[in-house]
């Protein structure tokens, strides 16, 4: 930390001289910014396309010689049968997958956190990031063995809940119980950590004050791990729009489609499905420009009850 | 502690116990059957341990099947992917950890802009397949997802951490700055190159929407489970299973969960060792710029 101040230089003018005594720096540099260039803002010139009629025939065309169509996509998006459904979906599994997910990942740090025996603690908390590290492939192929009709979970208890072939909004009740179980360990690290950074003198003088362990739970881990939880949860809701695709894809069925279906996995089944890369465009366009104004109220918000922004 | 256990620890005891098994349940069910009698497995899929030991299921998935190729591809895209991930992260951070640097200020906000703002997965896709010509080729699986920035701030923040005094010494000693950061920083970077590499290592390892879109004519393991998933349509011949040749028989559910093991175990050998370096990675990837 002490380095950081020390090495607040004084800018140097640009020079050829400069130039030529930071070369290696230059090199080390130049061709990651070529591949920012290309991977990540040649992309952001494409939003171009969502006012332009693009279909296969017309992407060769450059950009003036394509038919300029205003905001034709985006009226076509916002009027297509599968939208409001698709928007539906998005906000209800995203808000119900932050708050479950957010619900759970407190309670397992508060409880783990508990755990008086170091070794079983470190063991729990090894076998819980398991399945953070494995891919929605496999944990898909997992789920539909143990969920589906005739499953595991079936054999084990005798009843069928139909969890995976009940076209309602029970489908995101069970993706995000799918998302907990895959996340809740690795979620819980930043606020065991931020348990960790709790003052232990403050837990001494409330035991000597004779609070009992749900008390000191309730009156100094929790508002101690609240500003994190804060922070964390704006930062998510400015994420709101951004559900994955692939894990949506890959744990729904045709049954359950309807309710499966999101912003990203709906631009890709009209852009590139259906080869109207136009409308595909606009509605990344539209999911990504929301998701930035999100992100902005959140920050704002962040900054108004006082906490750190993170931007 | 001196203090002793009250009924409060049990019931956590408990509590977590239950959790362990909820966690491992799943993927011991996938191993038992993976390595079960496929007709006895239809009967009943749920148990942990296997019924009728056999290992026809994985000699099934990598003869019969060819799994070999997806496996060793994947192999291949992770142990690349990786090796070229970590040295352009560590590259790029140290020079973005150079204040002195004409430039630093403009890159660093270049590279932190795409971390809020990208173009979708449309443009994307067109420019990787129609502009680029990039469409099932190796280099597709590594070149566009080659560094992560935000693997890179993590990197700059503990290169940032490191004593000044190193680089100056090795400067007075005549090194240029390509040569301080192959000498002086990388071996100085373990910790955080062990967490991007398990960050990158697993991301490639478990990627599948790259292949989905962009080379299905190179299909890797995950892609193949994927696959299998969607049809369910392992040949498998119902004559020789009624004529008694139980042994070669295997079933659509025994050969995916082989191949889900498979899948899953290099993954599960590598990330317990490397613990101690990702959770400071994770809480060290809080900070704001």
């Amino acid at each position: 930390m002490k380095q950081k101040k020390k090495q607040k230089e004084t800018k140097q003018p640009f020079s050829l001289d400069l130039m030529w005594r930071q070369r290696y720096l230059l090199l080390m540099s130049v061709p990651f910014v070529i591949w920012v260039i290309i991977f990540k803002y040649i992309p952001l010139w494409g939003w171009t396309m969502a006012f332009q009629e693009v279909i296969p025939k017309s992407f060769a065309l450059p950009v003036w010689e394509r038919k300029f169509v205003g905001f034709q996509n985006f009226a076509q998006a916002f009027t297509d049968r599968l939208f409001a459904q698709t928007m539906i979906n998005t906000i209800g599994i995203s808000i119900l997958g932050i708050f479950i997910g957010t619900a759970a990942a407190i309670i397992f740090a508060l409880l783990l956190n508990e755990i008086r025996m170091k070794k079983f603690k470190q063991f729990t908390q090894t076998v819980s990031y398991l399945p953070h590290f494995v891919s929605w492939v496999i944990i898909a192929s997992i789920a539909k063995m143990l969920l589906n009709d005739g499953g595991a979970i079936e054999t084990m208890f005798g009843v069928n809940l139909h969890l995976m072939s009940t076209n309602s909004p029970l489908f995101w009740i069970v993706v995000c119980l799918i998302n907990v179980w895959k996340e809740v360990g690795w979620d819980a690290i930043i606020y065991l950590s931020a348990m960790a950074g709790i003052d232990q003198g403050i837990y001494e003088a409330a035991k000597v004050d004779g609070a009992s362990r749900f008390q000191q739970m309730w009156h100094i881990t929790l508002p101690g791990i609240k500003p994190t939880a804060v922070v964390l949860l704006i930062m998510s809701v400015g994420s709101a729009l951004n559900v994955g695709m692939e894990r949506q894809m890959l744990l729904s069925n045709g049954i359950v489609q309807d309710h499966a279906m999101v912003l990203s996995w709906f631009a890709y089944i009209r852009g590139i499905g259906s080869n109207n890369y136009g409308i595909g465009t606009a509605i990344g366009m539209f999911q990504s420009v929301v998701g930035i104004i999100l992100l902005f109220i959140a920050n704002k918000v962040a900054g108004m009850i006082g906490e750190n922004k993170l931007v | 502690m001196e203090n002793k256990r009250t009924a409060f620890d049990y019931v956590l005891m408990v509590l977590f116990i239950g959790m362990i098994g909820i966690t491992v349940y799943p993927f011991l069910n996938v191993l038992a059957i993976s390595l079960n009698d496929p007709m006895d497995t239809m009967r009943n899929v749920n148990f942990i341990i296997p019924r009728k030991f056999t290992w026809s299921n994985y000699s099934y998935i990598f003869s019969e099947n060819n799994m070999l190729k997806p496996f060793l591809l994947s192999v291949l895209k992770t142990v690349v992917g990786t090796g070229i991930g970590v040295i352009c992260t560590s590259m790029l951070a140290y020079v973005l950890s150079r204040k002195d640097f004409y430039f630093n200020k403009p890159f660093t906000i270049l590279f932190i802009i795409t971390m809020y703002v990208s173009g979708g997965m449309i443009p994307e896709y067109l420019l990787i397949m129609r502009t680029l010509k990039m469409g099932n080729n190796f280099w597709v699986y590594i070149i566009p997802g080659m560094i992560w920035v935000y693997n890179v701030i993590l990197m700059r923040s503990f290169i940032e951490g490191l004593p000044m005094a190193l680089q100056e010494a090795a400067k007075i000693d005549g090194a240029n700055d390509f040569v301080i950061w192959y000498k002086v920083i990388l071996p100085l970077c373990t910790p955080t190159i062990a967490t991007v590499a398990l960050f990158q290592a697993v991301g490639q390892w478990n990627s599948f929407m790259d292949t989905y879109l962009y080379a299905r004519e190179l299909p890797t393991l995950q892609y193949v489970l994927y696959e299998i998933m969607e049809s369910a349509q392992i040949k498998v011949d119902p004559h020789a299973a009624a004529m008694g040749q139980m042994k070669n028989a295997v079933s659509p559910m025994s050969v995916r969960m082989a191949i889900t093991v498979v899948a899953t175990v290099p993954i599960l050998i590598v990330y317990p060792f490397l613990q101690k370096y990702f959770v400071g990675g994770m809480t060290l990837g809080a900070v704001k710029d």
